[in-house]
């Protein structure tokens, strides 16, 4: 799997190096008119885009004899969104801390765009933005303000700052609410001014930790549209989160984490292909006729689980299975069945457990 | 242990997180002066002028007069204290203002200092007020009372220092109450600033000597009524020299706490 991954890297940058090569000469053709840059954006930015931005290696984390996480490795490439998927307390938090230089690493190697984290943590944060799990705003001061107080951390010049402040209020549809006291916001603009925030100093690498926790489905909308135009110019990111709906809206890679473990990597379509299938039938039925159906569904050698009162079936991707599914299923007393598309919450389950996981 | 003690890694950027809680403070600043200044103000017409009327001289000099130099230098104690107990313990706590900072170039360390030195700001601040006050009500009787200012902020960085190395250990704002009443309140009423230490018990003018702010207060009159002596000098030894070492303590301290 690993070295198929690499086969295709190679193939890919090597395709994008002709690609880019083959536009720089148009662009150069192009400018002699005076709108290169308009007809080709952001090459510089593609032109590197298998480069790793993030490598880990044996990774750790320990809070005294709680192990956070433990030796992980991940590589996160230029321009790509990677998210870590994980239930509460499955270490993905510590580990963006540690990306950000916030936690020291108790052991591992850690390298952000090319410098150890140890070394030069300075260096590195200065290039990226960080949305934490909390808004921890400056909440008496104005939408504005933050920003501008936030872009002096950054030594970005005042006039340089309140270009790009003003910029970022427009890009995060806050225009209304500039001078507003941050108390005074919904819970959905504050995460997009966290989010203004963490790109004051035009970042090339995103941290996001549940940008969109707790927020309604209108603002968490909006935010992923902001994130996902981000990417398309050229923005790499991490992503922690637990909703599968955002990874899949959002993510090129995923890596399920669980207990400090990162127990697979992919892209997430082929990952629910590979571990899940391609459809579900949900049947909520008594588990009495467990029997029955597991009966019923003999020689179709397919993958089935009872987690409450439900009984899964996944289906693989091969089609005409599932005529010949229901006819054998209709029969049986059940409540109600469900025929929907696998999802990566169905991958997320299979790999973490259904079980309530709770500090 | 040892790299509580060390010297920690501060760098200019510290200032941006002096300039971010002065644009924080000059939003309430009207609120906050009155809060602080009510204070020293009332012990001044109080106990000086009402109080005063029934006492005799004190020290050749009348009662007001006595207790002025003291009253600059606890204004700027409680009001640098203040800011580096709950000011702080809510930036780091409730507001997690440190946590989105270090997100930045900046580092733990700068973060602390930062806040001292606005902490410092304070009370220089507010004893500057009190003492203009002072000098109003024509108590200030020396021109080497130029000398004040940097009385006032070496007291400001000591009792802001102080004040966070406290921040770095309460479990809750309720706990702030023990060092208040337990140690900033004795020491207001201990360090001669209302009455001469020579005159009370042995054990009273031994523990009076262990009290930093004894000495800020005998150097403040001595500047204010152009008395010059020796305390000039050690006094302000005594004031450096902790100084420095709480406030190394104390960045390393709120470093132990924040980063995990």
């Amino acid at each position: 799997m690993e070295k198929l991954l690499n086969k295709t890297d190679i193939y890919n940058t090597f395709k994008l190096n002709r690609f880019s090569i083959y536009c720089q000469k148009k662009k150069l053709f192009l400018n002699l008119y005076g709108f290169g840059s308009i007809l080709i954006p952001d090459l510089t930015v593609r032109k590197g885009v298998m480069e790793p931005i993030i490598i880990a290696k044996n990774l750790s984390k320990k809070f005294g004899e709680v192990v956070a996480v433990n030796e992980i490795d991940f590589t996160i490439y230029h321009g790509e969104c990677f998210g870590f998927l994980g239930p509460n307390g499955a270490g993905k938090t510590s580990t963006i801390r540690m990306i950000y230089g916030f936690s020291p690493m108790s052991s591992g190697v850690l390298k952000v765009m090319g410098m150890d984290i140890k070394k030069s943590a300075r260096k590195i944060k200065e290039r990226i933005g960080v949305v934490s799990q909390e808004n921890n705003l400056d909440t008496d001061l104005t939408l504005l303000e933050n920003l501008m107080v936030y872009s002096r951390y950054f030594n970005i010049p005042r006039k340089e700052a309140r270009k790009r402040s003003q910029e970022l209020i427009e890009f995060m549809q806050l225009e209304d609410k500039k001078k507003s006291r941050v108390d005074d916001l919904s819970g959905g603009m504050k995460r997009r001014l966290v989010l203004a925030r963490a790109l004051i100093n035009s970042p090339g690498l995103l941290l996001l930790d549940e940008p969109t926790t707790g927020l309604d489905p209108q603002a968490r909308h909006l935010l992923w549209q902001r994130l996902r135009s981000l990417k398309t110019s050229g923005v790499s990111m991490v992503l922690n989160t637990h909703y599968m709906e955002e990874a899949a809206q959002l993510c090129d890679r995923i890596a399920v984490m669980d207990q400090g473990k990162i127990i697979t990597t992919g892209q997430p379509r082929e990952m629910v292909l590979e571990h899940v299938g391609a459809e579900v039938i949900e049947l909520r039925v008594a588990p009495s006729l467990d029997q029955e159906i597991t009966h019923t569904l003999e020689g179709l050698g397919l993958k089935t689980e009872r987690f409450g009162d439900t009984f899964y079936i996944y289906l693989p991707a091969e089609k005409g299975l599932l005529k010949e599914l229901t006819q054998r299923l209709i029969p049986l007393n059940h409540q109600e069945m469900i025929h929907r598309q696998a999802t990566l919450e169905d991958l997320f389950l299979q790999l973490t457990g259904r079980d309530l996981i709770e500090k | 242990m040892k790299e509580l003690f060390q010297i920690p890694s501060i760098s200019w950027r510290c200032l941006r997180v002096w300039q971010r809680d002065r644009d924080a403070y000059m939003k309430f600043y009207k609120v906050s002066l009155i809060g602080t200044l009510g204070d020293p103000i009332l012990y001044l017409l109080a106990m000086g002028y009402g109080l005063g009327r029934f006492l005799q001289q004190m020290e050749g000099m009348s009662y007001v007069e006595f207790i002025a130099p003291g009253l600059v230098i606890s204004s700027a104690m409680f009001a640098a204290s203040f800011e580096c107990t709950y000011g702080s313990y809510l930036r780091m706590i409730y507001l997690k203002t440190y946590d989105a900072i270090i997100a930045t170039p900046l580092n733990i360390e700068d973060v602390v200092a930062g806040d001292i030195l606005w902490g410092t700001t304070k009370g220089l601040f507010n004893g500057m007020i009190m003492f203009l006050v002072v000098w109003a009500f024509g108590l200030v009787d020396s021109s080497w009372a130029i000398g004040i200012p940097l009385l006032i902020l070496l007291v400001s960085f000591l009792f802001a220092s102080l004040s966070m190395i406290t921040t770095a250990f309460v479990p809750g704002f309720e706990a702030f109450n023990y060092y208040i009443t337990l140690f900033l309140t004795p020491m207001f009423f201990f360090s001669g600033v209302f009455f001469p230490l020579t005159k009370l018990p042995a054990w009273v003018t031994v523990l009076s000597r262990f009290l930093p702010l004894t000495y800020a207060v005998e150097i403040s009159r001595a500047l204010i009524y152009g008395t010059p002596s020796w305390i000039l000098i050690w006094g302000t030894l005594i004031l450096i020299v902790p100084s420095f070492f709480l406030f190394c303590l104390s960045v390393n301290l709120i470093r132990r706490r924040v980063i995990k």
